[in-house]
């Protein structure tokens, strides 16, 4: 679960900072950069907390 | 930061309160990496990058002078704050208490739990500007003084009452989700910055730099009401932003736990990732806000964030601004209940959260927080000279060291004189000699190691004739 859990954030982080970098490139609109950040957002949060700080 | 204004997101160290760190106890070189990056990077970091735009300031000067005056920060973490604390292995209030006896280290408390207030009332008003998004009330502009509107004020009291009764008894789980949200947070704060710029009309690395001094730092004319700000007013910012805990020594409660007093260059983690790229990306997005609607000159975290990366990026703000308000009215409650230890520790930070709500209503403190920042440092910083001299040189130079732990006295008037004279001295300057506030911190600092060896030598010396 935990290894999972991981690939997950990990996944997340890439997917917060890889839509703006698409988007400063022209190759990506900016609705689709804000709903690719909150949706890693929101993995961000739930798979973190399963191994971080634990 | 804010900070920023610099306030701890994991749990504030409360044990070995008065006694040395155990071995047992002292932590490895990450554990400092991860609390400072994750502390520096925090909601008013988004308050103060829009600010040095407002200041006009130009490109090479933000970027020079945030370089080097938060290189100077860690210096002053690594050569001032750390060697004393691997030594002593104490708390600042316990080494104050020692040097300036109890009741002056009362009053160090009381202006130190004051000045935390208000920072998280800065805290607390860039959470308010997040619920503004959504529910569209008239929120303040940059030069307001007071409340502008019933949904502001509502906004903040909602606000300031969720953060104060979560850290009264909800404290662990923010400071659990602080640590969890800092490595998301920091990429936030880029992104702000990669999407700011785009919008702007950026589209290449290669032509950043040269759009950057046309566009966003373009070294015009600050906004009306806002000083002119140069290198010189960066560098000083950059530096003294956390006087109060380098210089002022309130990190020496952190950096006793530090196995080696070279773990201190962790703090670099914090003033490159939250002072430097932070500020920067928040000064971007502010920059964008001007060149699409020039007449909208609001410094306005929620908004801000809102525009550039949508609901992420105001969550973004919500978090930043909440795990930091957090510790910060923990910490002001920490304060005051050791003015009245009797008091139950609870009722103490409902109170305190209570007054810092209060001071968010105002957002004449987030609107000035350069200033208020600047002069945070100011207000702690001579007992940080007092402490530097105490433990180095005061056998060299004649006089005793930790005077109240050997006398038994309530106050050393040595250290009481030169908190008063220092501070009185620097806002003196600044008012009547027209100094701005972020050059008087390191004269004042010299003012005050001087003073001290002065007032010591001739305190014990009469004292020794009686």
């Amino acid at each position: 679960m935990r290894p999972a859990a991981r690939l997950v954030s990990l996944a997340a982080l890439v997917a917060t900072i890889v839509p703006p970098v698409l988007y400063f490139y022209g190759h990506m609109d900016l609705d689709a950069t804000k709903a690719w950040m909150l949706v890693a957002t929101i993995a961000w949060f739930v798979a973190t907390p399963i191994w971080m700080d634990r | 930061m804010a900070d920023d204004t610099r306030v701890p997101t994991t749990e504030p160290v409360d044990e070995y309160e008065r006694e040395p760190v155990p071995e047992r106890a002292w932590l490895g070189f990450t554990s400092f990496v991860g609390q400072y990056a994750g502390e520096h990077t925090a909601g008013t970091e988004l308050m103060i990058g829009p600010l040095f735009i407002a200041s006009g300031v130009s490109a090479v000067d933000v970027v020079g002078g945030l370089f080097v005056g938060n290189l100077l920060a860690v210096l002053s973490w690594i050569f001032l704050t750390a060697p004393i604390a691997v030594r002593a292995r104490m708390t600042l209030y316990f080494q104050l208490e020692k040097i300036c006896g109890r009741r002056l280290v009362t009053a160090y408390n009381l202006a130190n739990g004051i000045m935390f207030c208000f920072l998280a009332g800065a805290m607390v008003t860039v959470n308010a500007t997040a619920a503004g998004v959504w529910f569209h009330f008239a929120m303040p502009g940059l030069n307001d003084l007071y409340p502008n509107s019933p949904g502001w004020v509502v906004a903040v009291l909602v606000m300031g009452t969720l953060i104060t009764i979560v850290a009264a008894y909800g404290y662990k789980v923010v400071a659990r989700i602080a640590n969890i949200a800092a490595p998301w947070m920091v990429l936030v704060f880029v992104a702000y910055g990669i999407v700011g710029a785009r919008q702007l009309g950026i589209d290449s690395i290669g032509e950043f730099w040269t759009k950057a001094q046309e566009l966003i730092w373009t070294g015009g004319a600050p906004l009306a009401g806002r000083a002119k700000f140069t290198f010189w007013h960066v560098m000083f910012f950059a530096w003294f932003c956390n006087m109060a805990m380098h210089i002022g020594m309130a990190d020496l409660s952190v950096f006793r736990y530090a196995r080696k007093s070279w773990y201190a260059v962790g703090t670099a983690a914090g003033m490159y990732l939250g002072h430097f790229i932070a500020w920067l990306a928040a000064s971007i997005l502010y920059a964008q806000q001007l060149h699409a609607m020039p007449g909208n000159t609001d410094v306005l975290p929620g908004p801000l964030a809102y525009n550039s990366t949508g609901v992420a990026g105001l969550i973004c703000v919500i978090v930043a601004g909440w795990t930091t308000a957090n510790p910060t009215i923990y910490r002001a409650g920490l304060a005051f209940q050791a003015i009245a230890p009797s008091s139950s520790r609870y009722r103490v930070t409902l109170i305190t959260g209570a007054i810092a709500t209060l001071a968010g209503m105002f957002p004449a403190i987030a609107m000035k927080l350069l200033d208020f920042v600047a002069l945070y440092g100011l207000v702690l910083m001579p007992m940080g000279a007092v402490i530097f001299v105490d433990f180095w040189l005061a056998k060299r130079l004649g006089f005793r060291d930790r005077y109240a732990e050997r006398t038994g006295v309530g106050i050393n008037w040595a250290a009481g004189l030169t908190w008063a004279l220092t501070l009185a001295g620097c806002l003196a300057v600044v008012k009547m000699g027209g100094l701005e506030i972020y050059f008087v911190g390191l004269p004042g600092w010299f003012a005050a190691a001087t003073l001290y060896v002065v007032l010591s030598r001739w305190i014990q010396r009469k004292e020794a004739r009686t």
